[in-house]
């Protein structure tokens, strides 16, 4: 089929048009992601149709996803800014013990005891971009440093004030249920229970897709991805983009550790451990390149549902959950597979409709 | 021409360590005119065009843009007084598309506040007309930068300098690696360029691609003005043979003939 459409490219105008509508849906980022998303839901809607095809079951994967969606998000434009980060998972966890211990231990109210947190979430965040932009070591190595100092400052500083290795009862703390309603409310929606969690992550993805599209700033995080020497060749302050794209994954970890103690009404030591690698996956799989300079929000977006569907979906099945992440993995590799060959086939249309176009010119 | 000259340097020398780099190069450079650097690798060409892009100072000699002196510490300040360069990394992304590579760095943007953003309408239908006015024509805007052929980037990358009031255009080799119809487009937009009364740089060490665009031919040669001509005043079998040097196409020409002989490359260093 790629060799007819060069063909036809060949031929005349309204052929070239259809090239074009076949380009432009090939080129879409997520459209890997998408298909995948269908292949998932349908395949679940035929193993568990009872369930699935409800509004609960809407309810549920969209609930699965929030969270993980929300860090997806600034996952995403981190990585497309160039960078991974590996602290971000247990920065979640951090950031609800900093919080719940200050609430419980000091008697503070909940509100100051999470704008503590908050800032320590940008201090970890430009400590990793500082380091980075810095040092000119990958962020691999530099989070992932980032990563043990904060898993182990998790137990260590939670046994030492606790005795114990979680906070408990957070929910007595002034002002908790103004924060439950903020962050985690549950509400009812054509006849199923929704939390206010799933309503952050689309604003959250509506905004950033805004920046990351129709702003300077969007245009930056591509160029520092792309090549942060020629982004800097032109004039865009490379540093400063990247410092700023790791306080922004370090500001969703909070809010995702907020969302965590108010549902959870206590804080975790282990808390989000592991996860850092559910978001890459979540954002791979939603058509970002590991290399930087390429991707898109929706796309992470429908990685992080792909990942609700999953786990809401052997449930539902009633399979055994043990196999959820040789699940995740084949996901992820099938995924990295569908978007390689969409890109390179997209590629390899539009390279032959620009050779077509020359050789016309050279007539 | 008798007019002032827009850009001249006089007796630059430059120094790393106690290597010269350069030493005593003068040059002008008119409006309207292209101005061709050529010579061999290390004669010195990077580091004359890094000066004048203000990437580093010159260790002694003057620098003049439009008659002032320039004391440049940065590459930005050059590019604010409308000298560009174009380096053979173009500075472009492969995987943007052409109207965001276009403004990057430089983006236009509408509303207020919070809700200040990127113009793209505006962005797009500019990029379309400049790509116009040189004579490009870019089907699909959206088309990654990735995807178009070399001559068409390096006429992106010079679409944009002019655009960006570029007065004094540098062209690191922008021919190197092209084929023959891909280095003959760059060559137009070379000429679209001084057509547009900009004061055009062109470093090669291609002579034809030289001969075919340039005004005014300054040869340098292990950091030294060999010479600098009009177009009039050399032709291009001339030129060549200065660019490469009489003595040394002579020692080559021994060196051929041992090798022939079946003495090995060795034997001919040995003997030079």
């Amino acid at each position: 089929m790629a060799t007819e459409t060069i063909a036809r490219a060949h031929d005349a105008d309204a052929r070239v048009v259809r090239t074009g509508v076949v380009r432009r849906l090939f080129r879409r980022v997520e459209v890997g992601a998408f298909i995948g998303a269908v292949v998932v839901w349908v395949f679940f809607a035929l193993v568990a149709p009872a369930n699935w095809l409800t509004i609960t079951g809407v309810s549920r994967i969209l609930d699965s996803a929030s969270t993980l969606g929300i860090m997806a998000v600034a996952v995403a434009l981190l990585m497309i800014g160039g960078e991974f980060d590996l602290s971000a998972g247990v920065l979640t966890g951090t950031c609800g013990l900093i919080a719940g211990m200050l609430a419980t231990q000091l008697g503070l109210s909940i509100w100051p005891a999470m704008a503590v947190s908050l800032v320590f979430a940008l201090a970890v965040g430009y400590f990793n971009g500082w380091m980075v932009v810095n040092t000119r070591l990958p962020s691999f190595i530099v989070t992932l440093a980032t990563f043990f100092i904060l898993r182990g400052a998790n137990v260590g500083v939670t046994r030492l004030v606790t005795q114990r290795v979680l906070v408990s009862n957070i929910d007595q703390v002034a002002g908790f249920m103004d924060a439950r309603n903020l962050f985690d409310l549950e509400f009812s929606l054509l006849g199923a229970q929704f939390r206010t969690s799933t309503i952050w992550w689309i604003v959250i993805a509506f905004i950033a897709t805004w920046v990351l599209q129709r702003t300077r700033y969007g245009n930056w995080i591509f160029a520092v991805g792309g090549d942060a020497v020629a982004a800097r060749n032109v004039g865009v302050p490379a540093d400063r983009v990247k410092i700023a794209l790791f306080m922004t994954t370090s500001v969703a970890a909070w809010l995702v550790g907020m969302m965590s103690i108010v549902r959870l009404r206590s804080a975790v030591a282990s808390e989000g451990i592991g996860q850092e690698f559910v978001y890459i996956i979540a954002v791979v799989t939603g058509g970002c390149l590991l290399t930087g300079g390429y991707g898109s929000v929706i796309g992470a977006c429908i990685g992080a549902l792909i990942f609700g569907m999953a786990r809401v979906g052997i449930v539902f099945a009633g399979w055994d959950t043990d196999w959820f992440y040789s699940f995740l993995g084949i996901m992820l590799l099938v995924a990295v597979l569908v978007n390689n060959y969409t890109r390179r086939r997209a590629e390899a249309v539009g390279i032959a409709a620009a050779r077509a176009r020359t050789e016309e010119e050279g007539q | 021409m008798t007019a002032e000259p827009l850009l001249e340097v006089r007796h630059l020398t430059k120094l790393f360590g106690s290597v010269i780099a350069l030493d005593d190069v003068s040059a002008k450079v008119y409006r309207g005119e292209v101005t061709c650097l050529l010579g061999d690798n290390g004669a010195g060409k990077s580091t004359l065009i890094k000066i004048l892009s203000g990437v580093f100072p010159p260790t002694d000699g003057e620098y003049l843009f439009e008659g002032k002196p320039c004391h440049f510490r940065s590459p930005r300040e050059a590019r604010a007084l409308g000298i560009a360069t174009v380096y053979q990394d173009l500075s472009l992304l492969p995987l943007m598309p052409v109207w965001r590579n276009f403004f990057l760095g430089a983006e236009p943007e509408k509303g207020t506040a919070l809700l200040r953003r990127f113009d793209v309408a505006t962005a797009k239908r500019i990029v379309r007309d400049e790509l116009a006015k040189m004579g490009i024509t870019v089907h699909d805007l959206d088309q990654p930068v990735g995807t178009m052929s070399g001559g068409e980037r390096q006429s992106l990358a010079i679409a944009r300098a002019v655009y960006f009031g570029a007065k004094v255009l540098i062209l690191d080799e922008p021919t190197a690696a092209l084929g023959v119809k891909q280095a003959g487009m760059v060559l137009r937009y070379v000429a679209q360029a001084k057509a547009r009364n900009l004061g055009v740089i062109f470093i090669s060490h291609n002579p034809q691609h030289a001969y075919t665009v340039g005004d005014r031919f300054v040869i340098l040669k292990r950091g030294r003005v060999l010479g600098s001509w009009t177009k009039q005043e050399l032709s291009l079998a001339e030129m060549i043979y200065c660019m490469s040097g009489a003595d040394e196409l002579e020692t080559l020409s021994a060196e051929l003939d041992q090798i022939a002989r079946g003495n090995g490359p060795q034997a001919a260093t040995r003997a030079a």
